[in-house]
């Protein structure tokens, strides 16, 4: 008998096993995405990221819900001379990656104007502090790695995750010009009007400074930059999960023994 | 020392009842000894409870609620606020392991039929307070005025308005506005902090007093007082202090192992807990693809979307939580534990919990024809659940029911 509801239970914890695993796959968009493999613990690629995005995109995109010199501190920036560090941390970042305040504890704004910039693009470029979290570090990865040269459009590229992005290609002259290599899908409809040429991937046509290989890297770097600005306090909470979980399974065992003793005369 | 304890608490006795509330409630109170796994999560949803109102007192403290502001604040509590990352992510994975923890609640009260008489009243302040636990999640989850926040509210309040002659007039008073706005925001905020939590710590208060009045249910569905020793305790009963104090102090240990699990390696659980779109701030006039509630409302969502015409759909939605308070009525079966249930009633059972969970699955995902049709065949089976419930448990045989408790 309560075999019975014990299956009740295993039945329950495998469909919702089974239905939510599918989850995560059903709002992924058509294209499949890349996996990007970064490092948060890296220092020096988060550097060069951060390097990457103080450069190429911050132009544009601000990073508002974060301050320089807290930026500075969360990739690891240290100051080579031995006088007072944060001062040293101060210089460092304002020599090297604050091209916008003077002061290095202001938020990470961007210096376009929202309202020109709406008429130029389209739209307001929007804040990326948590772009790696609303649609996944993988996403951005691939967006990246998705321009293409499409002279239909205002900037004379379009992107294959993103259809008729607003966007230009900020890192056109690092990767170099995409073109696109078209295949024939025949579909199962017959009639020859509807068989039309799909991509089927992009070829460098025209290289860029960067070997796609050192693309591949520098985007990298930048996404794991971004994942990192996403949720600074991400490996904080990591480690400080390992303590209390160390913690409570001790504190768990105890309380096991303790409630043994006081139930062993109950039968 | 312990002396003047004594005295003081002597001194408070002549004048407030506690020592007399700790025996009846605590020590003195008598539960049935055979209690199991599912009787570890009404203390459970206590804690939650708990935690939900110490880290929302803190929280809001940091958190601005108006419609220019609170998306940056609940940022500024995630980067800036010493530990306001942990005090969020407290109360956000909180909020699902509420839902996770009353859902078995629930489920242990169909197993072992807890709802029957005479805890009928348990049973109805039980569904007070998830009632409360839904207004409470569906208002707090505007809070971060993220695009699923705006957007979710946004669509549950429109569903008023498919009420005939008040629709569109409840709607705006709802919001405060005509569309969802910083009106809605600051209302929200209101409810959530104050109105609601106050309702719900009146109402525990209620459903625990109401369980000590008639005394708990346990696996077998039988009744302790019926055989007394001659001390006039019940013979299956142990103080519920120090025995079951200590014991749900291991469950306790036990689930925050699970919920710190959670909430320190995958705070968003792969975006069920979290999603997506919800770190982006509100914008109302971008509307995403898809608009799906969190996890624990999806059941519901997925009954309203099945039905294809709208006032029917608020209907059926409606229908489906207001159908949870009358069963107590429905079933008529002579025994109270699924231990002494014929086959039916366990197969009832089973295509209920199979159609909830399916409910909930089909309410996440964006909706194709299949799923549809899905959605309309669970529906119809959970309602089949309750509506042949008088039907089948006054039919069904019961085998016979022990007089004393077995094993838990």
């Amino acid at each position: 008998m309560r075999c019975r509801s014990r299956y009740l239970l295993i039945i329950t914890m495998v469909i919702l096993w089974m239905g939510f695993s599918h989850v995560t796959l059903a709002s992924e968009e058509e294209m499949a995405l890349q996996k990007v493999r970064n490092n948060l613990k890296d220092p020096a690629s988060l550097q060069r990221g951060a390097t990457l995005y103080m450069n190429y995109c911050l132009g544009c995109h601000s990073l508002q819900y974060s301050r320089y010199v807290q930026m500075g501190e969360y990739i690891g920036m240290t100051a080579i001379d031995e006088e007072g560090q944060l001062k040293a941390l101060e210089q460092l970042i304002q020599q090297n990656l604050n091209f916008v305040s003077d002061n290095v504890t202001d938020s990470i704004v961007s210096a376009i104007p929202r309202k020109e910039a709406e008429q130029w693009f389209g739209i307001a470029p929007p804040d990326l502090s948590l772009v790696t979290r609303a649609r996944g570090k993988d996403w951005v990865y691939t967006y990246l790695k998705s321009f293409y040269k499409d002279e239909s459009r205002p900037w004379g590229v379009n992107n294959l995750l993103f259809k008729d992005v607003a966007m230009p290609h900020a890192l056109l002259s690092l990767q170099g010009t995409a073109v696109p290599i078209y295949q024939t899908v025949s579909t199962a409809d017959s009639d020859p009007a509807a068989q039309k040429p799909s991509i089927s991937h992009l070829e460098i046509s025209k290289p860029g400074t960067l070997t796609e290989a050192e693309y591949d890297k520098a985007i990298k770097d930048l996404v794991n930059f971004l994942e990192y600005m996403g949720e600074p306090v991400k490996l904080k909470r990591q480690t400080l999960g390992v303590y209390v979980l160390l913690f409570l399974i001790v504190l768990t065992a105890f309380l096991y023994l303790l409630k043994r003793e006081y139930w062993k005369d109950i039968h | 020392m312990k002396s003047l304890l004594c005295g003081l608490l002597g001194w408070v006795d002549e004048r407030f009842p506690a020592s007399k509330l700790w025996k009846s409630h605590v020590s003195e109170y008598y539960a049935p000894k055979n209690f199991n796994f599912w009787y570890y999560f009404g203390s459970l949803a206590m804690l939650v409870l708990v935690s939900q109102i110490v880290t929302g007192i803190w929280l809001a403290m940091h958190y601005k609620p108006a419609a220019d502001l609170a998306f940056a604040s609940v940022e500024y509590i995630m980067r800036d606020v010493p530990y306001g990352w942990l005090l969020r992510y407290l109360h956000s994975t909180g909020a699902s392991a509420f839902f996770v923890v009353v859902y078995l609640h629930m489920f242990r009260a169909l197993l072992y039929g807890s709802y029957k008489k005479p805890r009928e009243l348990i049973w109805l302040l039980g569904m007070g307070l998830y009632l409360c636990l839904m207004a409470e999640a569906f208002m707090g989850y505007l809070l971060p005025w993220g695009q699923m926040s705006f957007w979710g509210a946004k669509v549950i309040t429109s569903l008023f308005e498919a009420i005939p002659l008040v629709g569109d007039q409840l709607v705006l008073w709802l919001r405060g506005d005509y569309s969802v706005s910083d009106a809605t925001l600051n209302r929200f905020f209101a409810l959530h902090v104050v109105a609601v939590p106050l309702i719900f710590v009146f109402l525990v208060v209620a459903h625990i007093m109401a369980l000590h009045e008639v005394g708990s249910n346990n696996p077998d569905g039988i009744d302790i007082k019926q055989y007394k020793g001659a001390d006039g305790k019940p013979l299956d009963g142990i103080p519920f202090h120090p025995y079951y104090t200590v014991k749900d102090l291991f469950g306790v240990g036990v689930f925050l192992i699970v919920f710190c699990g959670i909430l320190f390696f995958m705070p968003d659980f792969g975006g069920l807990f979290l999603e997506g779109p919800n770190f982006e701030a509100a914008n109302p006039m971008k509307t995403p693809e898809h608009i799906a509630p969190v996890w624990y409302m999806t059941p519901f969502y997925a009954i309203l979307r099945a039905v294809p015409d709208k006032l029917g759909g608020v209907v059926a939605m409606g229908a489906a939580i207001a159908i949870l308070c009358v069963l107590p009525w429905l079933d008529r079966s002579p025994v109270r534990s699924i231990r002494y249930r014929g086959p039916i009633f366990k197969t009832a059972l089973s295509i209920f919990v199979i159609s909830f969970v399916a409910l909930g699955y089909l309410g996440l995902m964006p909706p194709t024809a299949m799923r549809a049709i899905a959605a309309q065949l669970f529906t119809v089976l959970y309602f089949c659940f309750f509506i042949f419930m008088p039907i089948y448990t006054s039919l069904e045989k019961v085998q016979p029911v022990p007089k004393r408790v077995t094993t838990p």
